[in-house]
């Protein structure tokens, strides 16, 4: 491939490393969020709905996000869901990342010795405050690492996005791939591109690890996030 | 919804369900073979052979899985050589499981007592049989809970390779679900053979992890 050639994909690449970052960002703070809310609801609720959320988590995790993908965004207009591919693609990626986030949180729950969260009790502080300031603190100290991984995890999630034609950075190589018939020298960009991509924020998350936790002087122990 | 036509379709989805079953029970040996290989030459004290092993890590752990696959399906005709489809799944699902295969591993290696390879070492032992006999075998035990969720994993990751033409259960599906324009119920039944295997796995893994705490 000349350098014309590539240089005339410049855009389209630039556009689609956009929308995995946008993506990647609005997944990641949308699972982030609802996988706290579920974890909080978890704590607190009765039995049935901890058993139903206990049953919601599980699936999540033990079905492939493509499948996922599939039953939102081929099913969902049989059940009268109609999304566009960047919504439909988030909103799974938000429910499949969530039940990993309600179990990092969980854990990180029991972190928390129940003496602190008894002893706010006992000073009368009021349930709200107990999370905000008694629970949480603690929690998100001890889940950072599991937490900054997955966020990490759910970058790569994005490249599954190209498959429901999500237009991401997969997607506008898998493009380029075809029409150049360069597609080997492409794709081997594309993972190179990728490989940086995760080991900057891998690094980034490392340090930012290092910075919240420096009162307990840890080793780094962020990753690069699962399968 | 017309399930009907899910179970007129069952011997099919089966024979993909098969093969999800073979390649990522394969994937699983393959990586493990590929983590002990890796984890080892990470261990070594030769530089060069350690960081060679740390950028097998680092690639396979750092590129989304599908964007390996697709690179590893360009890179196969673009190098010459000649794998069938299931063998080509096989080898790319145990090169990227063999990478965090490797870290599950060194994880392990960590939790050995440092004077057990002193005591090897005094006592004679070469380094191999250290590693073979003094090690593997308590690296293997000690992975065990996190290696059953690594099959876990490696079941999800199968469905990839749908994306590149072998037809297991998620390509089954997907041919019904075009074929007779009922998605929904073809999807939720392919989510329903990953759920029911990957539940039945995360249990004997329960199960496993209990039996071994006991000892």
């Amino acid at each position: 491939m000349d350098m014309n050639t590539l240089l005339s994909y410049l855009p389209a690449l630039g556009r689609g490393l956009w929308i995995t970052l946008v993506c990647w960002l609005v997944a990641s703070v949308g699972g982030v969020a609802l996988g706290l809310v579920i974890a909080l609801v978890q704590r607190s609720a009765a039995a049935p709905l901890r058993l139903l959320i206990k049953f919601y988590i599980e699936a999540m995790r033990c079905t492939p996000l493509i499948v996922l993908l599939f039953i939102v965004y081929d099913g969902g207009p049989a059940v009268g869901v109609l999304l566009d591919p960047i919504p439909a693609g988030i909103v799974v990626l938000i429910i499949h990342g969530s039940a990993y986030f309600a179990e990092i949180f969980r854990g990180g729950f029991q972190a928390v010795p129940a003496g602190q969260i008894e002893a706010a009790n006992s000073l009368g502080m009021p349930p709200l405050a107990i999370v905000r300031r008694v629970l949480m603190p603690g929690a998100l100290t001890a889940a950072m690492p599991s937490l900054i991984n997955m966020v990490i995890n759910v970058c790569k999630e994005t490249a599954l996005l190209s498959i429901i034609t999500v237009g991401d950075l997969t997607f506008a190589v898998q493009n380029m791939a075809v029409e150049t018939f360069a597609a080997f020298e492409s794709l081997l960009a594309l993972a190179l591109g990728y490989w940086l991509l995760i080991e900057i924020f891998s690094r980034l998350g490392q340090r930012a690890e290092r910075r919240i936790n420096r009162h307990l002087r840890l080793r780094g122990a962020t990753g690069k996030g699962g399968l | 919804m017309h399930f009907d036509l899910v179970i007129n379709a069952l011997p099919f989805l089966f024979k993909g369900f098969g093969l999800t079953l073979l390649v990522s029970v394969m994937g699983t040996v393959v990586g493990t073979v590929i983590g002990v290989a890796i984890c080892a030459l990470r261990w070594t004290s030769i530089p060069a052979l350690s960081r060679l092993a740390a950028l097998y890590i680092s690639y396979f752990r750092g590129v989304p899985l599908l964007v390996q696959l697709l690179v590893f399906y360009n890179f196969l005709p673009y190098a010459g050589i000649d794998l069938s489809p299931i063998a080509a799944a096989i080898c790319a699902l145990g090169m990227v499981g063999g990478a965090y295969m490797a870290e599950l591993l060194r994880g392990a290696l960590a939790a050995i007592p440092k004077g057990q390879v002193e005591a090897g070492v005094a006592l004679g032992f070469s380094p191999i049989s250290i590693g073979r006999r003094l090690l593997l075998p308590q690296m293997l035990r000690l992975a065990t809970p996190a290696m059953t969720n690594e099959l876990i994993l490696l079941v999800k990751a199968s469905s990839l390779v749908s994306v590149v033409g072998l037809a297991e259960v998620t390509r089954v599906s997907q041919t019904f679900a075009a074929s007779t324009l009922r998605p929904m119920e073809f999807y939720l039944a392919a989510g329903a053979f990953y759920l029911v295997t990957n539940l039945f796995l995360a249990y004997c893994g329960a199960r496993l992890e209990r039996k071994m705490a006991r000892r």
